[in-house]
């Protein structure tokens, strides 16, 4: 018997005085799995989240959270949700650990709030107003907020922007070993490593809409066959590079500095690539056969220009 | 470290609402005792004002003893306007901008009961400061009248006028916005509301206007009874459920939570 989806987003549209910030977007969470979901800013990320959270009615399409609607049914759904806001949510005054007891004394059956402290690396933030922690203590108490009530489903809000590396690690550890005990992890992202190595399935988000889904593996590799990647200095000569590979390849430089060949990728191509770049000493980085990365993937589906 | 498996296995419930109400509530008076700036206003200064113009002849209001009987009434009013109108407006229209009151609207706290503990937290302080203020009236020889349960009520009316009205303005302007009218109005007041200069003093043609403002109408309300000694005077009851009953409607209308 197929588990129901923990989450289930069909045509959503949402508008803010006439622009439409998520338009038509679908998307479905299975239970008890990480879902990455990837986007340039105002891609319509947050809109959707808070939407699935029961803070904005959607002006179309359907939602359904662990089979309830979210605006209707909030009131029976909110002790079953954690919520991740993607800043804030404090009061500037009170002391983290008061704030993560008080959460916790609005749950049943909360988590121990010193263990999950501990957990999270803020036992010396513990006595610490709010406003005084640290951008990262202040990203980690806002997820032991979201967790200690010991949800099914969890919306984590870029958990990890601003983090570094060692937090980041930590929060990473925190979100898989929600995976290992059956809570579903729904989160947004600007990192692609983040998504790569957490996420059973990614949702690419632009313009308010859904233009890729499939998990990491599937992504990575899909149309990627027949290409070579590699990063190398700005501005190579690529007719030349393609004129020294065999008949049919290819050469792109689809962003400064990030090259692509496309023909048949066989060892014969490879040598003649290494042999063209030793001759002008240019050093191959991050040479991939096969397969994009993630970012990769990301740029190619919503272009390299700033917005 | 690494914990147990199991650690996070699901177990949602929202805990039972007498003891939300509990938490929510001495949380928000735990808030309102940690901060500084605003037990200023509703410690320091009407203790000031009850203590300087009760001892120093500033305006003329007979002598001493009659001068703290008609000071006790309007610092009284003063406690119930700076906890239940100034506090609660700029602690609220902080909490907005801090997207505190949007994540507990994400927890099984429900609104109505936010509301509720910010009503109660408001009470709590209320009731520390009016046993402050009359220790400090008695030290100065004040002589209470009058019923206590018409002083309760008129608290109470005076409380509900001022809360709602506080929720008003918290809810629909910018915090910084709040911060400032908030201010100016107790200043206004202060002067204006019957608290430490008599109503009588201004214009003629002024007085039924500040009369029917809700601090004129507690501050007057509260000296029938405890200067007096009268009855409840039901118009100043009925003044501030006006009050209550417009703010509390509109803040209902227009509250935005984040």
């Amino acid at each position: 018997m197929p588990t129901p989806a923990a989450v289930e987003v069909v045509d959503l549209v949402k508008r803010y005085g006439g622009v439409a910030a998520v338009d038509g977007l679908s998307l479905e969470v299975a239970a008890g799995s990480i879902t990455a979901v990837l986007g340039p800013n105002g891609a319509g990320k947050t809109t959707t989240v808070e939407t699935c959270e029961g803070y904005r009615r959607p002006d179309a399409g359907r939602v359904r959270v662990l089979g309830l609607d979210p605006w209707q049914d909030a009131r029976a759904l909110r002790p079953r949700v954690g919520v991740m806001l993607q800043q804030g949510g404090v009061y500037p005054g009170v002391k983290a650990e008061e704030m993560l007891r008080h959460v916790a004394s609005l749950h049943a059956h909360p988590l121990d709030v010193p263990l999950l402290i501990e957990r999270l690396g803020l036992g010396s933030a513990g006595r610490t107003t709010y406003r005084r922690l640290s951008g990262g203590q202040q990203q980690r108490l806002s997820l032991a907020m979201a967790v200690v009530g010991r949800p099914e489903l969890v919306f984590l809000d870029e958990p990890t922007a601003g983090l570094d590396p060692q937090a980041r690690r930590a929060t990473w550890d925190l979100v898989e070993a929600l995976r290992r005990d059956g809570v579903t992890v729904v989160l947004t992202t600007h990192f692609m490593d983040e998504a790569e190595r957490l996420a059973d399935q990614v949702v690419v988000v632009d313009h308010g809409r859904v233009i890729a889904v499939g998990s990491p593996g599937e992504l990575t590799t899909a149309g990627a066959a027949g290409s070579l990647r590699f990063e190398a200095p700005p501005g190579l000569d690529v007719t030349g590079l393609a004129a020294a590979l065999p008949a049919a390849a290819r050469v792109d430089e689809v962003s400064p500095g990030r090259y692509v060949v496309h023909g048949d990728v066989d060892p014969r191509l490879l040598a003649d690539l290494t042999r063209w770049c030793a001759d002008r000493d240019v050093m191959p980085q991050g040479l991939t056969v096969g397969r994009r990365s993630l970012e990769d993937v990301f740029l190619e589906l919503t272009g390299s220009e700033l917005r | 470290m690494t914990a147990e498996t199991g650690m996070f296995a699901p177990r949602p419930g929202a805990a039972p609402l007498g003891r939300m109400l509990a938490a929510q509530t001495a949380l928000e008076v735990r808030m309102v005792l940690r901060n500084g700036e605003q037990l200023l206003l509703t410690v320091v200064i009407p203790v000031l004002v009850l203590t300087v113009f009760g001892s120093v002849e500033v305006l003329d209001l007979g002598n001493r003893s009659a001068r703290v009987d008609f000071l006790v009434p309007g610092v009284i009013a003063l406690a119930v306007l700076s906890t239940a109108f100034t506090g609660l407006a700029i602690g609220t229209g902080f909490e907005r901008r801090y997207g505190a009151l949007k994540r507990l609207g994400a927890t099984p706290l429900p609104r109505a009961a936010l509301l509720a503990a910010k009503g109660l937290s408001v009470l709590v302080i209320e009731a520390l400061q009016i046993v402050l203020l009359g220790t400090v009236a008695l030290l100065l020889g004040w002589q209470p009248r009058g019923s206590w349960a018409a002083v309760l009520l008129l608290v109470l009316a005076g409380t509900a006028a001022f809360s709602s009205l506080a929720l008003l303005m918290a809810g629909t302007l910018r915090a910084e916005a709040t911060l400032a009218a908030a201010n100016l109005v107790y200043l206004l007041l202060l002067v204006s509301g019957g608290i430490a200069v008599p109503l009588d003093r201004f214009p003629d043609g002024a007085r039924p206007l500040l009369e029917a403002l809700p601090a004129g109408a507690l501050s007057e309300g509260l000296r029938v009874v405890l200067r007096d000694g009268d009855a409840l005077p039901w118009w100043s009851v009925g003044v501030l459920a006006l009050w209550a009953a417009v703010g509390g409607v509109l803040a209902a209308r227009t509250f935005r939570w984040e």
